[in-house]
C-alpha cells in the first residue's frame, strides 16, 4: 500500500513537507515515495496528503498505477481541448 | 453589487461606475504623506523612483496553495508578479548570498521581495528564513513579500517581526461567484476545496489578512488580474472594499492568456483586455492606479530597474563566491542613494517625485483624450519594430499631458529576422487587444501589418524611430488635433463584445 510519484512531477515541494510519513524524497528528475514509508495518510489524515496538493494531474498514482488526479480534474482543461492546441501549435 | 452576467464579454461602458464615491472621486486624493516617504524610492511604487532605484527579487518559494486558471503549474505563474520560467531554485542561504552579492554590486538596489515562483506564504519556512538572513546582513533593504492571500492572516505576525513592510496581494474578486470562474481549488485545511466554497474561503482569508496587515501598519498594494467578461465589471467594486481597509494602492494587470502557455483561461480562448477595457476599468477603480502605470510584471527573479531585466545575467553561478563586505555595501548603497536623491530634487519639483495625481484631472477635462500605444524596448525611446515587441506601452494623451495607462503583453507575430510571415494568430491578437488605441508608434512596421491596424481603425506611425517617447505623443496628437481626426478614447461604445 503505496503511492508513487511519475515523470511529470516539476519538483514544486508542495507535497514533501505535508507528508506525516516522511515518505518523499526530492530527488531528480522528479521526486519520489519511497514505498516502504508511505501509508497513504491512514491514520493522520482523511485525504493523502500529497494528492490532496500536488497542482499537476496525473502524476500521483496509487499502487494499482490509477492516477489520483486524473486529467482535466485539477486544471477544468477537457484533455481533448489541451491535445488539440499543442498539435495546432506544434504544427506552426 | 455590480451585476455579472455569466458569458457576458465585457461590460458595457454604462455599466462602469464613472467614478468611485464621493470626495475621493476627483481622482486627485494624493498619498498621505507617510505613505509617500515610504514608497518614495520604491521602484514597483513610484513612478519617480522606478527609473533610479532598483529591486530584486529571489526564487525561493516553489510551492503554491492554490490553483488560478491564469496559472500553468508546470511553468512558473505568468500573471501577477511572476511571467517565465524561473530556472533556479534557491534555498535561503543562497538566496541571501545572492542578495548579498548583488546589493554589494547594485548600489541603487532598495527592494528585496520574494514573489514566487508559487506562494511565499505557502512556503513559509523558506520565504521567513530567507527574509531574516537578508534583514541581518542588509538592515537598510526594504522587504516586502507577494502573495494570494489564503496563508496570510496567521502569519501577519512573523510578516511583521521581519520587518517586512511592503506585501501585495493579488484579489481578483470580493465574491465567491466570480471567484469560482477564477480558482478551481485550493488546498485548505488539509483538504483540496474546489468551486465556491473554495472561493469563499480564499476571499475571507484575503480581507482578513488584509486587515490585520493594516492594522500593523504594513503597507498594503492589491493586484487585480483584468478579466474580460470575468471580472471586468467587478473590479471598481474590489477597489472600493480593498480601499476601504486600507490598502494602499490597488493596481490592474492585464491578463495574460496566450493558448501555448497552457492554462485554462489561454487553451479556453479567454482573450485578454484590450486598451480601452483597460483605460476604461482603471477609470472605473479610481486614478490613483496612476503610480503604477509603470507595472511590467516582472518575473520571481527579476533583478535591476523595472523594465531592465538583469537576471539572466547574474545568476547565482556567475557571483563571486568570495566574502561580500555587507558593511562597505551598506556605506556605498547609502551614497548612491543621497546622490540620486540630490539629483531628484534638482530635476523636479518635490511635490512632482510621485506620479503628478493632481496633474491627471478630471474625468471631463479628459474628454479630448486618445489612446496611443508604443513598441518600446528601453521604456524611453520609440525604438523598436512592432513585430518584435512583446509588449506595448499605452499611453492616454490629450492637449495637456501623457499618461500611461498600462503595458499590454503581446506575442511578438515577427520571429525570424528577415520573414515577417508565420506570425498570423499573433498579429490578430495584437491588433484586437489594441482596439481603442488611435495610434501606434513604432521603428519599423511591415506592410501586412500596417493594412491590418488601419482596417481597424489604428493610425500605425513609424517617422518617429528612436525619438523620445514623450516628444513624439504630443506631436503626434498635435498632427491629429490639426488634421481634426481626434477620436476620444471612450468614444466607439462597446463595440468589442462580441
Ligand atoms: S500518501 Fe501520505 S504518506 Fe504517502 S507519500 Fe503521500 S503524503 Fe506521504
Ligand atoms: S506536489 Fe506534485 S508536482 Fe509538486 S513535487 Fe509533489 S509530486 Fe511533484
Amino acid at each position: 500500500m503505496a503511492f508513487r510519484i511519475l515523470a511529470g512531477c516539476t519538483g514544486c515541494w508542495a507535497c514533501a513537507p505535508l507528508c506525516p510519513s516522511g515518505a518523499i524524497r526530492a530527488a531528480t528528475p522528479h521526486f519520489l515515495i519511497d514505498a516502504q514509508r508511505c501509508s497513504e495518510c491512514d491514520g493522520d489524515y482523511a485525504d493523502p496528503q500529497c494528492a490532496s496538493i500536488c497542482p499537476i494531474e496525473g502524476v500521483i498514482v496509487d499502487s494499482a498505477g490509477v492516477a489520483l488526479n486524473p486529467p482535466g480534474s485539477l486544471t477544468g482543461i477537457p484533455p481533448a481541448r489541451w491535445a488539440a492546441v499543442r498539435a495546432e501549435i506544434q504544427a506552426r | 453589487m455590480q451585476p455579472w452576467v455569466p458569458g457576458s464579454l465585457g461590460c458595457a461602458r454604462s455599466s462602469i461606475p464613472a467614478q468611485t464615491t464621493g470626495a475621493e472621486t476627483d481622482g486627485v486624493a494624493p498619498l498621505p504623506d507617510a505613505v509617500r516617504a515610504r514608497v518614495h524610492d520604491h521602484p514597483c511604487y513610484s513612478e519617480g523612483a522606478h527609473h533610479h532605484y532598483a529591486r530584486m527579487h529571489l526564487a525561493v518559494a516553489p510551492a503554491c496553495n492554490i490553483q488560478c486558471h491564469y496559472c500553468n503549474r508546470k511553468f512558473d505563474c505568468s500573471n501577477e508578479s511572476r511571467p517565465g520560467v524561473v530556472s533556479e531554485l534557491l534555498t535561503p542561504e543562497q538566496a541571501a548570498h545572492k542578495a548579498m552579492a548583488v546589493a554589494a554590486r547594485i548600489p541603487q538596489l532598495t527592494v528585496i521581495g520574494i514573489a514566487g515562483p508559487g506562494d511565499p506564504l505557502a512556503n513559509p519556512e523558506r520565504t521567513f528564513d530567507t527574509l531574516r538572513l537578508v534583514r541581518a546582513r542588509a538592515p537598510d533593504m526594504k522587504l516586502c513579500v507577494s502573495t494570494n492571500g489564503l496563508a496570510l492572516p496567521g502569519l501577519v505576525d512573523d510578516l511583521v517581526r521581519c520587518g517586512v513592510d511592503h506585501v501585495t496581494i493579488t484579489i481578483n474578486c470580493v465574491d465567491p461567484e466570480i471567484g469560482a470562474m477564477i480558482y478551481p481549488w485550493i488546498f485548505w485545511q488539509n483538504r483540496r476545496v474546489k468551486g465556491r466554497r473554495a472561493a469563499e474561503i480564499l476571499i475571507e482569508q484575503q480581507q482578513k489578512g488584509l486587515e490585520a496587515l493594516v492594522a500593523h501598519g504594513v503597507l498594503v498594494k492589491v493586484n487585480s488580474v483584468l478579466i474580460p467578461g470575468v471580472n471586468d465589471c467587478h473590479l471598481s467594486q474590489v477597489s472600493r472594499v480593498v480601499k476601504a481597509k486600507g490598502a494602499f494602492l490597488h493596481n490592474l494587470l492585464p491578463l495574460i492568456a496566450e493558448p501555448s502557455h497552457g492554462t485554462f483561461f489561454g487553451l479556453m480562448g479567454q482573450r485578454p483586455p484590450t486598451a480601452e477595457e483597460l483605460s476604461a476599468a482603471q477609470d472605473a477603480c479610481g486614478a490613483d492606479m496612476r503610480l503604477m502605470r509603470h507595472c511590467r510584471q516582472c518575473r520571481a527573479d527579476a533583478i535591476g530597474l523595472l523594465g531592465d531585466d538583469r537576471g539572466s545575467g547574474l545568476r547565482l553561478a556567475d557571483l563571486a563566491e568570495g566574502e561580500v563586505d555587507d558593511r562597505a555595501a551598506m556605506e556605498a548603497r547609502q551614497a548612491a542613494r543621497a546622490a540620486i536623491e540630490r539629483s531628484r530634487a534638482a530635476a523636479r519639483p518635490a511635490a512632482e517625485v510621485l506620479v503628478p495625481l493632481a496633474a491627471v484631472g478630471r474625468r471631463s477635462e479628459r474628454a479630448d483624450a486618445v489612446l496611443m500605444a508604443v513598441a518600446s524596448r528601453d521604456g524611453t525611446c520609440v525604438d523598436q519594430h512592432f513585430g518584435q515587441a512583446s509588449e506595448l506601452l499605452v499611453y492616454e494623451v490629450s492637449a495637456r499631458r501623457a499618461v500611461r495607462v498600462g503595458t499590454l503583453q503581446v506575442e511578438p507575430y515577427c520571429s525570424g529576422a528577415d520573414a515577417c510571415g508565420g506570425g498570423d494568430a499573433a498579429l490578430r491578437a495584437t491588433v484586437a487587444v489594441l482596439a481603442g488605441c488611435a495610434v501606434l508608434l513604432c521603428a519599423q512596421i511591415g506592410y501586412e501589418p500596417w493594412r491590418r491596424l488601419e482596417a481597424a481603425g489604428i493610425q500605425p506611425n513609424g517617422e518617429h524611430a528612436d525619438e523620445p517617447i514623450d516628444a513624439t505623443l504630443r506631436a503626434v496628437y498635435r498632427e491629429l488635433a490639426e488634421a481634426g481626426r481626434l477620436k476620444p478614447v471612450r468614444s466607439t461604445p462597446d463595440r468589442l463584445t462580441a
